[in-house]
């Protein structure tokens, strides 16, 4: 039933079983509700400290967007990297050719 | 020496056609590249079955002498329909390249890239 | 006695039955579209039942030796050729049949999803024809036991797959990535070929048993050597030759780049048999081991930073399918690394190529999820871009759902297929190197955040405007969905049986080429 995996092992069921009670235990509290929560009354609309809400397409954050802080700190690596994808299919076949030529010298040199 | 030449002719033809695909721009120039890489390796097959002296590998009446290696001759044949079904299609696609792009440049068909 | 025929005659069958299917595809197209899709469903579901027949007798029986053209199937030497196997032989043992079943199930799954998604396509019959023999391209070079003719399949595989990612011309984009994929993959099978001819040349045989047999690991053994395996990493997608893979595979239809991944599966299949089987123990196995670790660790750095960027839906998952690649060559190069060493192999190294294997077949099934529910998507909304899209997981729930399965998977998060595999190479590599295990670690945690944004930006937020019809895709591309993610919960759930039944006799075939030897050339 389980994994082994040389220096230890995993259980996957044992896993399930333990979720599921988490589940049913989040469950029963969820069921329980919140007795002063009415709906379809104003008090269901997104509250925004009394500005207007902006349209749906706006308030979505779009991809773009996201991850900023990652590839804005690791400019270096990509403003290397992403260039090098350029898309002509001459430095496809550039990178391939020189791919081997270099295994080809680390194997006839060193092994 | 002079009986490695054909290999060293093969090596160079594909050195040729590898030097093309990676320096020329236009499409069609390339893939005129990719049918030299072929041929090289079509002739370092043939060269490789064949020995000083022999005779054509059929058994019927034939003379008793060495004969030269068979298998090679289909293998290059099999290569052979291969880079014609491949080189149709690639010229197709550039065919079509051009009347979708204007170009058959690889430099400006670039529209994938990143 | 019929049951006997097929089960004797099974590994050309794996292939009779597709390549008739193919070619006969196009006279039912003729007929009506209905036909046409009922005869290539019936095809795709015999090719499965075959390969788990074959998939049982090889289990059970050991390896099986099939001469075409013998007067029986087993007689791979004829008496008056001097104890050289000169026929095509197909040798399928466990990881061959291991790769057939994986490819089977996918393919299945993918043909029951393009019955709808290519509806409104013209030329389907080519379509299905293309697909169909895209598959016989990948079971004959998993079966066979003649390096020759795994080239003539491998060019069968590369033309079928160029063919299929140029199917929508319409304005030139996807016929550019079929382009860049097909002048790639010829040029990676020409020096395929030159690699058989240098081979040929020295040992007078194109039987790998018989290479394997004869090798004697001289100059131009080491040139072929490295002429095969790097042109097979780079029709598998390893960096740095994997800038066609995002160019292919996010231009190509939906369910074609599902099989697209496991065609670069079988390149990679050919990496292994060429290092292990092929060559064995007289190659130096600590560099070629090392080099095959260091290019999967490059694979994985660079496809997942990659991918982070990315605004494009299928560029981005094609990315991290380069990345899980660098997880098998990983799993493997590590075991490859220690092929001359028994200790140290039975210690992690028997692991480590389990891990990277399990992940072949983990990988096919939750990389193919993620590609159709892709599709799904593109089907409805019409665009890939993945700063248009949003809301979605208010209309396409089911969809959804088979999202988070395959993105929970991709990252390793139990109790997905996943996270079993990558357990085991991270355990065993931890062994064999610290940290090669840490930086597989750092690139699981960076594939989870990419999938979590691309989760957020398509299913997540309020119903957008532009998208208030869109409905949930129907049944056929369901269920097509749905056979991949219930192997991917189910697999999950019971790793260690799937570990015996089907990947530890596949690493064990892998490591035994003495074994593989024996089965061709009897004992001799």
């Amino acid at each position: 039933m389980s994994l082994q995996t040389g220096t230890g092992f995993w259980d996957p069921l044992l896993w399930v079983v333990a979720f599921a009670i988490a589940l049913l235990i989040s469950y029963l509290i969820w069921a329980r509700g919140e007795s002063t929560y009415h709906k379809d009354t104003e008090a269901v609309k997104p509250y925004l400290s009394g500005n207007a809400e902006p349209e749906k397409g706006e308030v979505h954050i779009r991809a773009g967007n996201m991850y900023w802080g990652f590839t804005e700190a690791l400019k270096g690596y990509y403003s290397r990297v992403v260039p090098l994808h350029s898309g002509i299919l001459n430095d496809y076949v550039l990178w391939f050719i020189a791919t081997a030529a270099l295994v080809l010298v680390i194997v006839g040199v060193i092994g | 020496m002079f009986y490695n030449l054909p290999f060293i002719v093969a090596g160079l033809i594909i050195m040729v056609g590898i030097v093309t695909m990676v320096f020329k721009r236009n499409l069609v120039k390339m893939i005129m590249g990719l049918s030299l890489v072929e041929a090289g390796v079509n002739l370092l097959l043939v060269a490789i079955g064949y020995r000083a002296g022999g005779i054509a590998p059929i058994f019927t009446n034939a003379p008793d002498a060495q004969m030269v290696m068979p298998t090679v001759q289909a293998m290059t044949l099999t290569n052979i329909v291969i880079g014609i079904a491949t080189t149709a299609m690639l010229l197709s696609f550039v065919m079509i390249i051009y009347r979708k792009y204007g170009t058959a440049d690889a430099g400006k068909m670039r529209k994938l890239r990143g | 006695m019929i049951q006997d025929i097929i089960l004797q005659n099974s590994p050309a069958l794996l292939l009779a039955v597709p390549m008739l299917g193919a070619f006969a595809t196009p006279l039912f197209g003729r007929i009506s579209g209905t036909v046409r899709n009922a005869w290539v469903l019936l095809v795709m579901a015999a090719t499965l039942a075959i390969s788990l027949v074959l998939g049982f007798e090889v289990l059970t029986n050991g390896t099986m030796v099939y001469t075409f053209g013998a007067a029986a199937p087993s007689l791979s030497i004829p008496a008056d050729s001097g104890g050289i196997p000169i026929r095509i032989i197909f040798t399928v043992d466990a990881m061959s049949v291991f790769m057939a079943i994986s490819a089977s199930i996918v393919a299945f799954a993918v043909t029951l999803y393009s019955l709808v998604s290519q509806k409104m396509s013209t030329g389907k019959d080519g379509y299905y024809a293309l697909l169909i023999l895209m598959l016989v391209g990948i079971l004959g070079m998993v079966c066979t036991g003649d390096i020759f003719n795994f080239f003539v399949f491998l060019e069968i595989n590369s033309l079928a797959g160029a063919a299929l990612v140029a199917y929508r011309v319409d304005k030139g984009l996807a016929v550019e990535g079929g382009l860049k994929y097909a002048v790639i993959s010829t040029l990676g099978g020409l020096m395929v070929l030159f690699s058989v001819a240098l081979l040929y040349g020295q040992y007078d045989t194109l039987n790998i048993a018989m290479i394997a047999e004869r090798m004697q690991f001289t100059f131009l053994d080491q040139v072929a050597l490295v002429m095969l395996i790097v042109a097979l990493a780079m029709k598998a997608g390893a960096v740095p030759m994997h800038f066609w893979t995002p160019d292919a595979y996010s231009m190509a239809p939906s369910a074609v780049t599902a099989l697209l991944i496991v065609a670069s599966q079988a390149s990679l299949y050919g990496v292994f048999r060429v290092a292990f089987t092929l060559y064995g123990v007289a190659l130096n196995w600590v560099t070629i081991g090392w080099i095959v670790i260091i290019l999967g660790v490059l694979s994985m750095f660079v496809g997942v930073t990659m991918a982070i960027p990315q605004k494009d839906v299928k560029r981005l998952m094609a990315y991290h399918a380069v990345s899980q690649t660098g997880y098998m060559l990983l799993g493997v190069g590590v075991g490859l690394a220690v092929l001359g060493d028994p200790e140290m192999m039975k210690l992690f190294g028997l692991t480590a190529m389990e891990g990277g294997i399990f992940h072949i077949i983990n990988h096919a099934m939750y990389k193919g999820l993620l590609f159709l529910t892709a599709g799904a998507i593109f089907y409805q909304t019409g665009t890939r871009n993945l700063n248009k899209l949003g809301g979605l997981g208010h209309s396409m729930k089911w969809t959804m759902l088979f999202f988070i399965i395959g993105a929970l998977a991709i990252a390793g998060i139990p109790p997905f297929n996943g996270f079993a595999s990558k357990l085991m190479i991270y355990e065993s590599v931890f062994l064999f190197n610290p940290l090669l295990s840490i930086i597989a670690m750092v690139v699981s945690v960076l594939t989870l955040a990419s999938f979590v944004k691309v989760f957020h930006s398509i299913f997540m937020g309020p119903k957008l405007p532009e998208y208030e019809e869109v409905k949930e895709v129907p049944g056929p591309m369901l269920a097509g969905m749905g056979i991949l993610a219930l192997l991917v919960v189910l697999f999950g759930i019971f790793p260690q049986q799937i570990v015996d039944i089907l990947i530890a006799p596949a690493a064990g075939a892998l490591i035994d080429q003495s074994g593989y030897i024996e089965s061709v050339l009897g004992g001799i």
